[in-house]
């Protein structure tokens, strides 16, 4: 087993490849740590019909892709794949595992980590290696406006979680070449004892808010939910999309899909405008990638501000409906 | 407020002691599905939390609205463990307290850490099956049938019971004790409070000792920008806003944006 290269695992999670770039985020990030501990980059998936995924990975950087694929895999099994990768693990041996904060993969991380008797930190903003060769894990701190770093060091492998949107891919490369271990499946794969019955895809949204390139986004500091739609207003516009902020949504302001924050979508606009928001980290971990910020706030020493390009003190409400005038009296006809 | 909660500067761990003793969020939305169920099929509801000794509160109340039985665990060496120990901890409380189970709700997650990791732990730790971020369940029989979004999909699942399901905040609408009730919850609630000891736990496998995952260090993080702070009436701003950044703007929009601009055309 020692005579084995040391290995970072990312799991394969496709099920919504095309909204979703979690792995490939995850291969570069882990292309990012490999070469700090000698270490070669895999990425691991199950199911049926995997050949487009496969080849995907390895151009996003994947050296290795370990592929089980079967009929009795082709829907996403939270159990058969905790056992598969359990399994795997245990075979194989990877210092480290990263999976991407899905539904499915807060669901199955942690199942993973409990069979394998190791840790995990969810939804990791961002992943080093210490002096010491360990995966060094930040991840906002319970409750507190505060990043904690955290490492596993006595338990292998050392796992993560990350959102989607957290890392950057690296662009797709036809050039990269990598190995694929096709392995069989195992007789003895015990059934999920939880049974699929019906599953169906919802309908997408035309414009994601991830992908949007401007995304107006409103904290309590809006006021109420009258104000508040104001912003709907701005972002239509602008050809961009509304976000907010945790109480925002708790307020029934705003629907939860457009949280933007550690517990919601991470945006990357070219222009991102921000009214009433203090800047909370949970917030902000997901607004870093933001080309340009001009932040409103009455408060001019809140965080946002201090993050913003352009730092606008004002009454946030009066200022939308003040940058609304504004932009329909210069909008060329 | 939950993220003004007290941090120990020592251990880097939250100090819930210090917390108010409040139910988290999913977690009465679990207790509400609990109370749902035992309307329609009957059955017993205990209630167990682990936590500093005032976490006795959250049990009170449970049990003011309607639940059996409570079972606070607390002990010193338990705490500041990671998910790991919490649901090896949990688990051996169940074996210990309510062996016979039928089903396990839990919280899908708190509203401190998000992590979402307990449930799914939990229900390693049990062997049983387990549905994370449900938000309806009916039982036929043994059989509990869950509907839930994932990802964009919406599942329909079945399991026999035993199981555990963690609930989402959109599972139902929590009922609220109301004062009247606290206080008419004469007699002495059942609460049976439990240490390590008790569950012959070793201060090894729990707590800060026991978890796999260390806290390193705790920061602030100060990302600050070089930026330009812009004061003054709305419409003064709204002009020098364009008048600075109108290229950007209009690129970001694909507008073309009038340069020179005047509020009342001739
Ligand atoms: C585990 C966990 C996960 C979380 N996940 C998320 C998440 O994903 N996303 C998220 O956003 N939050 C999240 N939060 C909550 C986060 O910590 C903050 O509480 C939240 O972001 C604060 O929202 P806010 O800025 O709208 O409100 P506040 O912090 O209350 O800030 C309001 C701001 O508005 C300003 N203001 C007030 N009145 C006016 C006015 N008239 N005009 C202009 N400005 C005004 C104030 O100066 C203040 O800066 C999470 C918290 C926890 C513990």
């Amino acid at each position: 087993m020692n005579t084995k290269k040391r290995a970072i695992w990312v799991f394969g999670d496709y099920r919504n490849y095309f909204q979703n770039r979690v792995t490939l985020q995850l291969l570069a990030k882990a292309n990012d740590l490999a070469p700090k501990i000698s270490a070669e980059v895999c990425a691991v998936l199950f199911g049926q019909g995997l050949d487009q995924y496969v080849a995907e990975y390895i151009a996003h950087g994947a050296q290795k892709v370990y592929v089980v694929e079967h009929r009795s895999l082709k829907n996403y099994s939270v159990e058969k794949y905790a056992v598969l990768l359990e399994r795997l693990a245990n075979d194989y041996q990877p210092e480290t595992i990263l999976v991407g904060a899905t539904s499915f993969g807060k669901e199955f991380a942690p199942r993973v980590a409990k069979r394998l008797g190791t840790g995990l930190t969810a939804d990791c903003i961002g992943l080093k290696i210490t002096e010491d060769g360990l995966l060094l894990q930040i991840a906002p701190s319970f409750g507190g406006n505060l990043l904690a770093e955290i490492i596993t060091p006595n338990h292998r492998p050392q796992m993560a979680t990350v959102r989607p949107g957290t890392f950057q891919e690296i662009p797709h490369n036809n050039e990269l070449r990598g190995e694929v271990v096709r392995l069989p499946i195992q007789k003895d794969l015990p059934e999920d004892r939880v049974r699929l019955i019906a599953n169906e895809r919802q309908a997408q949204r035309d414009q994601r808010i991830e992908d949007a390139p401007v995304v107006v986004c409103g904290g309590r500091g809006m006021g109420s939910k009258k104000k508040f739609k104001k912003l709907f207003d701005l972002a239509d516009l602008m050809g961009g999309e509304v976000g907010g902020t945790r109480p925002v949504v708790y307020a029934g302001w705003l629907d939860t899909d457009a949280l933007v924050g550690q517990a919601g979508k991470h945006i990357k606009p070219k222009i991102l405008l921000s009214f009433g928001i203090s800047g909370a980290i949970q917030h902000t971990a997901a607004t870093t990638e933001a080309d340009f910020i001009i932040a409103v706030n009455k408060n001019p020493n809140a965080t946002m501000m201090k993050m913003a390009d352009v730092a606008v003190v004002a009454d946030a409400s009066q200022f939308c409906t003040a940058l609304i005038k504004g932009l329909k009296a210069r909008i060329q006809a | 407020m939950v993220s003004e909660l007290p941090w120990d500067s020592k251990t880097g761990t939250l100090r819930r002691d210090l917390a108010e003793g409040m139910m988290n969020p999913a977690c009465a939305n679990a207790l509400e599905a609990a109370f749902q169920i035992k309307r329609r099929y009957g059955g017993d509801i205990i209630t167990i939390t682990m936590g500093p000794p005032m976490a006795e509160e959250v049990l009170y109340e449970a049990t003011a609205m309607g639940a059996d039985r409570g079972v606070l665990l607390t002990d010193p060496y338990m705490a500041g463990g990671d998910t790991f120990v919490t649901s090896h901890t949990l688990a051996r409380a169940i074996e210990k307290e309510c062996p016979d189970f039928d089903l396990v709700l839990c919280g899908c997650h708190t509203s401190d850490s998000e992590t979402a990791q307990v449930g799914p732990q939990l229900a390693e730790e049990l062997d049983i099956p387990g549905v994370a971020y449900v938000e309806q369940l009916e039982i036929n029989n043994r059989t509990v049938r869950m509907q839930r979004l994932s990802d964009n999909f919406f599942e329909t699942l079945e399991m026999d019971l035993p199981g555990l399901v963690t609930v989402t905040t959109q599972a139902n609408a929590p009922r609220y004790p109301s004062l009247s009730v606290l206080e008419t919850a004469f007699g002495k609630p059942d609460i049976s409070i439990l240490g390590a000891a008790d569950l012959g736990l070793e201060p090894e496998t729990i707590g800060v000792q026991g978890s796999p995952t260390k806290i390193l260090d705790v920061y602030s993080s100060t990302a600050k920008k070089k930026n330009l702070i812009m004061k003054g009436t709305a419409k003064k701003i709204v002009d020098e806003v364009f008048e600075k950044f109108g290229d950007r703007i209009s690129g970001a929009i694909k507008k073309d944006l009038k340069t020179h601009y005047h509020e009342k055309k001739p």
